[in-house]
């Protein structure tokens, strides 16, 4: 059994596993402990669901290789879906752990249903032009739900667009104001449930990428000629991709958009896109773990560089930019790998031995 | 009326972006690369005009000149050091790196010159011409930039048809390996790719902010996304393609502010290129690249 847990193509899942539950084990004790600052505590959940969006771009363009510009667009959907979906059963459903993940599967399944309807006229294209389309969509989003205004009392639901017709009862509550956004949510997102659903998007990527469909999703990425001649659907298969990674993306906008009282839907716009799209390729396309870690640390560090104050964009920045000369410098490439040959033949000895 | 002078305010904004998607198409065209910091150049433009002309008080020609000259070596500059090393990289990388490029010029700006807002004042001066006795109006700016416009057109495409220079760019978007055994040197072509390109952000840069005033260290990121979603629309690489794209998206966006809703005309100029790349997946001039299998 250990076997199969430690060889050579399990190893990379199960530090996956274990990197996460140590992460946890070791908040929950600096948590308990209180020697965790409160500006560090607040980051903890907008940080799970950057690992989480970020796992679902890497799926969509890791490992299906379409490079999408728009998953913030679908975090913002998922994000006011679980605003409004708590804020309506706010009364219904006391327990708000139950209401949370409630709202995040509601989220999740609202999400797919876009990432469907998106990925229908998305899929037809490819490179740069698919990744010009889902910012285009991923714009539109934002400058809709700009002009939404939804609330509800005692009278019912009332909605209006562009706007602003919803008069609300002093017992009701408005769930969606225009550019303001939502306000007024009650927080109800945690650390552990940001950790679970961590676990969660692990489970689905690990078991889709060892499944017939994760290695024709690979085959679509590789050489969608060569895969359509044995037979795999190349539009289904990318639209699968597609459908759970926006799915993946919804449910970790409705952890972020539970977490904070207000939302402005200005802070999904194409930036945030590009910002997951910097953890994805920094950590590595296709690369679980290295995404894992390249979220954390990359949301971490502007935060850790606030005493900084005007000079953090700019270090961060540079950093970027120094990352990608280095990683794709000739010289280095062959230095890491000498020195990564010497120390697997290290290894290999000692276990020879 | 009404309709006419939405039309020509369209044509004004269209005539700002299609200069700078000329930039964004041009480069894509030779180094096949999303040059993200476009935009930001851009910015850099309007805050060394707004320095030159109303800190320093030179006149409009001068401080035209030294926006034009602080972009083209900037543009230069951040090709050698940033993109030049990643030649042979992947595409992502070299835009992980475009955008690192804008972080940066984004916050240096922030930096130098603070967050607050400048007021530019119009390079051109305010008034227009009225015609139809009064009942259109057209500011000067908007005849200056459309002019400019098609003048930058036609030097444009007399440059990249008729001189060696050009021939060298048409041949390195072509092939850059053939291009190099024809004796080009293709590191110069694509920095000079990158030189005229910033040159013309420079020039939309102060025809930019005679029309919308103010500037602020993000100013470049919105007009650099439109420009961006023009250059597409007309065909990426083409550059009669930038040149329709970039007109056409301004005027789309000027009659839809004016009879859909001012807080959607931008959702409806992506949904028109959603439109318009399903019909045709390359943009309305770009070429069609067959595969071979």
């Amino acid at each position: 059994m250990f076997k199969k847990i430690f060889d050579k193509k399990h190893r990379g899942r199960t530090f996956s596993y274990l990197m996460v539950l140590v992460a946890y084990v070791v908040i929950e004790i600096m948590l308990s402990t209180k020697s965790m600052s409160s500006l560090m505590k607040n980051l903890l959940v907008p940080c799970c669901c950057y690992i989480v969006t970020a796992l679902a771009l890497n799926l969509c363009v890791g490992l299906s290789g379409e490079l999408s510009l728009g998953h913030a667009g679908f975090m913002s959907i998922g994000a006011y879906t679980g605003i409004c979906f708590s804020g309506f059963f706010e009364s219904s459903i006391t327990n708000p752990i139950v209401r949370l993940i409630l709202a995040m599967m509601i989220a999740a399944a609202v999400t797919a249903l876009f990432g469907f309807l998106i990925g229908i006229p998305v899929l037809k294209l490819s490179g740069d032009y698919l990744a010009i389309v889902t910012l285009a969509f991923c714009q539109i989003i934002a400058s809709l739900i700009n002009n939404c205004y939804l609330g509800f009392d005692s009278n019912g639901i009332q909605f209006s667009f562009i706007t602003n017709n919803v008069n609300i009862e002093a017992t009701g509550k408005m769930l969606l104001s225009g550019p303001i956004g939502a306000s007024g949510t009650t927080r109800i997102s945690t650390f552990t449930v940001g950790v679970v659903l961590i676990v969660i998007t692990l489970i689905v990527i690990y078991n889709l990428m060892y499944s017939k469909n994760g290695r024709a999703i690979m085959a679509c990425r590789d050489n969608s000629i060569a895969a359509l001649s044995v037979g795999v659907s190349v539009t289904k298969t990318k639209m699968l991709a597609f459908v759970i990674s926006a799915a993946i993306a919804g449910a970790a906008g409705a952890l972020y958009g539970l977490n904070f009282s207000t939302l402005a839907p200005a802070k999904f716009n194409f930036n945030q896109s590009i910002l997951i799209l910097v953890y994805v390729v920094l950590g590595g396309l296709g690369n679980i773990n290295g995404t894992i870690i390249a979220a954390s640390l990359l949301y971490i560090l502007p935060e850790k560089l606030r005493g900084l104050q005007d000079y953090r964009m700019i270090i961060y920045s540079l950093v970027l930019i120094a990352i990608m000369l280095i990683s794709n410098n000739q010289k280095f490439k062959v230095f890491v790998e000498k020195n990564t040959k010497l120390f697997k033949n290290k290894f290999t000895k000692k276990e020879a031995k | 009326m009404v309709f006419l002078s939405y039309l020509i305010t369209g044509l004004g904004l269209g005539s700002v972006y299609a200069i700078i998607a000329l930039g964004y198409s041009m480069v894509y065209g030779i180094a096949k690369m999303l040059n993200f910091a476009h935009g930001d150049i851009i910015m850099v433009g309007s805050y060394v005009a707004f320095f030159v002309l109303y800190r320093f008080g030179l006149s409009v020609p001068v401080g035209i000149i030294l926006s034009v000259l602080v972009c083209t070596v900037l543009g230069v500059l951040v090709e050698r050091l940033a993109y030049k090393p990643l030649r042979q990289a992947s595409s992502l990388s070299v835009l992980i790196t475009a955008i690192g490029v804008s972080y940066f010029l984004q916050n240096g700006a922030q930096l130098l010159w603070s967050s607050s807002q400048k007021m530019f004042k119009s390079v051109v001066g305010d008034g227009g011409i009225s015609l139809f006795g009064g009942k259109l109006t057209l500011s000067y700016i908007t005849l200056v930039t459309i002019l400019t416009c098609i003048l930058i057109m036609i030097a444009l495409t007399l440059f990249i048809n008729h001189t060696s220079t050009g021939r060298a760019m048409r041949a390195c978007s072509e092939d850059k390996g053939a291009a190099q055994l024809m004796g080009i040197n293709v590191n110069t072509t694509i920095s000079i790719t990158f030189a005229i390109g910033s040159a013309l952000a420079a020039i939309a840069a102060v025809l930019l902010c005679s029309t919308y005033p103010s500037i602020t260290p993000t100013l470049g990121s919105m007009p650099g996304i439109k420009a961006f979603t023009a250059a597409v629309f007309g065909g990426i690489g083409s550059i009669p393609g930038a040149f329709i794209g970039g007109l056409l998206l301004g005027v789309i966006e000027s009659l839809a502010k004016a009879y859909i809703s001012t807080q959607l005309s931008d959702a409806v100029v992506f949904a028109v290129l959603i439109v318009v790349l399903l019909i045709k997946p390359t943009g309305l001039l770009g070429k069609k690249v067959s595969v071979k299998v």
